[in-house]
């Protein structure tokens, strides 16, 4: 069995800007993880925080990360060859269903969404991605340096680079250009997913979320992750889950709690 | 095969239950825990205000178990009210748990909180290894101190009153003696060891935020073990055996020592949720091969 709630050394092998203040953070080791899922990255003496998987090869994993909070600060500063260690692969990974899928992706969400991506081009199956960003200088993925066969399309709010105007008004165009697209995926901000949830209702496709939620182990125990009102933990029964399970939900783009366990309203 | 047990009044529909500090963060998390089988669930802590808690890592397993120290993080009683305030949607007994600085603070809030929602039953540990100002860093878990808080509870509140020890005493049977004199209902033994401490070798850094944290799992097993055998030899009140039990052999030793239900915690990450069901599958098995029909004939059975 792979225990991996264990945690593991491992070193920085690559770092790769991505866009302003978001690297890519190559390291050592062998995941053997799926698209969806996330690891526990721990600076030894700071602190730790959980992070999406962008690639997973055989022997190194990457993790595109934005510099948001004090973790991700010490993060930045850090430089090749430095050590980290880690636990993980944790949570429920997105299921490759479909013919055709779009994915969207807000802020660093693009990241596991390139993963699923690509396992999805393996099994044959037309893949699309709709990348967001406030701004060019924000926008992920932008270079030739990216999986070959992902369909990508640009937006930001400010129509610097792509598309004028939000993801969700680009998926909805992408629905009525094309019928054959049969699942939808997304991650990025929890409001956005809503109006994702609900175009797909509306337009009647099937749509894979990854519910993000406060998360202190990784492996099930502490409870900062259980939502309500079913108490499912985002860092096992989550964080990709279907749409069916997130409308049940009570709390999907409604609230979150912080460390203590506080409720924290999102601001509409 | 009967695995219906009754601690202090309460009656489970079988032994294992949720120990406090694993999920129970929220009210869906203990219905979840009821749902995968568990007989009755324990709520983290509560404390007076709100707690953040150590910094991350909060946990760091091994091969053997795991050290953790969450450092009371919740979002202080007020809130607390308000989460727990539809316990009878949870499916099973809920136990309370609070932790306080002094008997003064342990009192206030047994008022303040305990006394105004639906709680079956209400634990107190005075044997958390790893939060200053708390549990033993604090000195609870001496004889006198056990006995002092516990009377002030003891006043407060007509619930079944549960403390929890630490098993890093060199006198058990005194503790537990003594909470069972201020008027403790029953003993669950025990708390998590050490606490323990892990390095990384390429830093030369500690693995855990706040540098080392209590020990629990499979590790923790024999410790407990004998820790439950030591205090059914001292006391009358039920114990409810906690430390490493992950499976249906575990439970029974644990009663056979002398507990009368089983707390279950770190299992939940080595065997999943559904663990507390597992447990009692095994438990029946076990039973049936042996021709055990009930928990009360086993209870204390390694004394005879």
């Amino acid at each position: 069995m792979n225990k991996e709630y264990i945690p593991k050394k491992t070193r920085i092998l690559d770092i790769i800007n991505e866009a302003s203040d978001i690297k890519t953070f190559k390291l050592q080791g062998k995941l053997n993880s799926k698209p969806g899922q996330f690891v526990m990255l721990h600076i030894p003496g700071h602190d730790q925080r959980p992070f999406s998987i962008y690639i997973d090869d055989n022997d190194s994993f990457s993790l595109t990360i934005a510099k948001v909070g004090r973790f991700t600060k010490k993060l930045f500063e850090m430089k090749i060859s430095d050590n980290l260690v880690y636990t993980g692969p944790f949570g429920k990974p997105f299921q490759i269903k479909g013919k055709h899928i779009a994915m969207i992706g807000g802020g660093y969400g693009s990241a596991p969404l390139t993963f699923l991506g690509k396992e999805a081009l393996k099994q044959g199956v037309k893949s699309e991605l709709i990348i967001g960003a406030r701004s060019k200088e924000f926008l992920l993925y932008k270079n030739n340096n990216y999986p070959v066969g992902i369909i990508r399309h640009y937006c930001t709010d400010d129509g610097s680079f792509g598309f004028k105007g939000y993801t969700t008004e680009k998926l909805k165009e992408l629905f009525e250009q094309d019928k054959t697209i049969d699942m939808v995926y997304t991650v990025g901000p929890e409001l956005m997913m809503k109006i994702v949830v609900e175009i797909c209702d509306e337009f009647n496709i099937g749509c894979q979320i990854s519910l993000e939620r406060y998360m202190k182990c990784g492996n099930g125990i502490c409870g900062s992750c259980c939502v309500d009102p079913d108490g499912l933990r985002m860092c096992v029964e989550g964080p990709c889950i279907d749409k069916k399970v997130a409308k049940k939900v009570s709390e999907f783009g409604n609230y979150h709690r912080d460390g203590s366990g506080k409720k924290i309203y999102f601001k509409k | 095969m009967d695995l219906t047990t009754n601690i202090c009044g309460i009656k489970l529909k079988n032994p294992t239950i949720l120990a406090s500090g694993i999920l129970g963060v929220t009210a869906a998390s203990l219905k979840f825990v009821v749902q995968n089988g568990a007989g009755a669930v324990t709520i983290k802590s509560i404390t007076k205000e709100t707690r953040k808690g150590h910094s991350q890592p909060i946990v760091h397993s091994f091969d053997n178990g795991m050290l953790n120290a969450v450092g009371y993080s919740n979002p202080g009683y007020e809130k607390a009210i308000d989460e727990f305030s539809k316990l009878s949607d949870v499916g099973a007994p809920v136990i309370a748990s609070i932790v306080a600085k002094d008997a003064d603070e342990f009192s206030f809030l047994t008022k303040e909180f305990v006394n105004r929602l639906e709680f079956d039953a209400l634990e107190i540990p005075l044997s958390c290894p790893h939060t200053p100002g708390f549990g033993t860093m604090a000195g609870h878990s001496s004889p006198e101190a056990t006995s002092e808080i516990t009377k002030s509870i003891r006043k407060e509140t007509k619930l079944p009153l549960i403390i929890k020890l630490s098993p890093n005493v060199p006198n058990i049977g005194a503790v537990a003696k003594a909470a069972e004199d201020a008027g403790a209902d029953a003993i669950c033994a025990v708390n998590t060891a050490g606490p323990g401490m892990a390095i990384d070798v390429n830093t030369g850094k500690k693995m855990l935020g706040f540098g080392m944290g209590g020990i629990s799992g499979p590790a923790l097993k024999p410790l407990a073990l004998r820790t439950v055998y030591d205090i059914y030899d001292y006391v009358k009140i039920p114990i409810i055996g906690t430390g490493g039990v992950s499976n249906g052999d575990d439970a029974l030793q644990m009663i056979m020592a002398g507990a009368t239900a089983v707390g279950i915690g770190t299992a939940v990450v080595t065997h999943g949720i559904n663990v507390f069901s597992e447990v009692c599958k095994e438990m029946k098995d076990i039973m049936e091969k042996n021709n055990y029909s009930k928990i009360s004939e086993l209870v204390g059975r390694a004394h005879e």
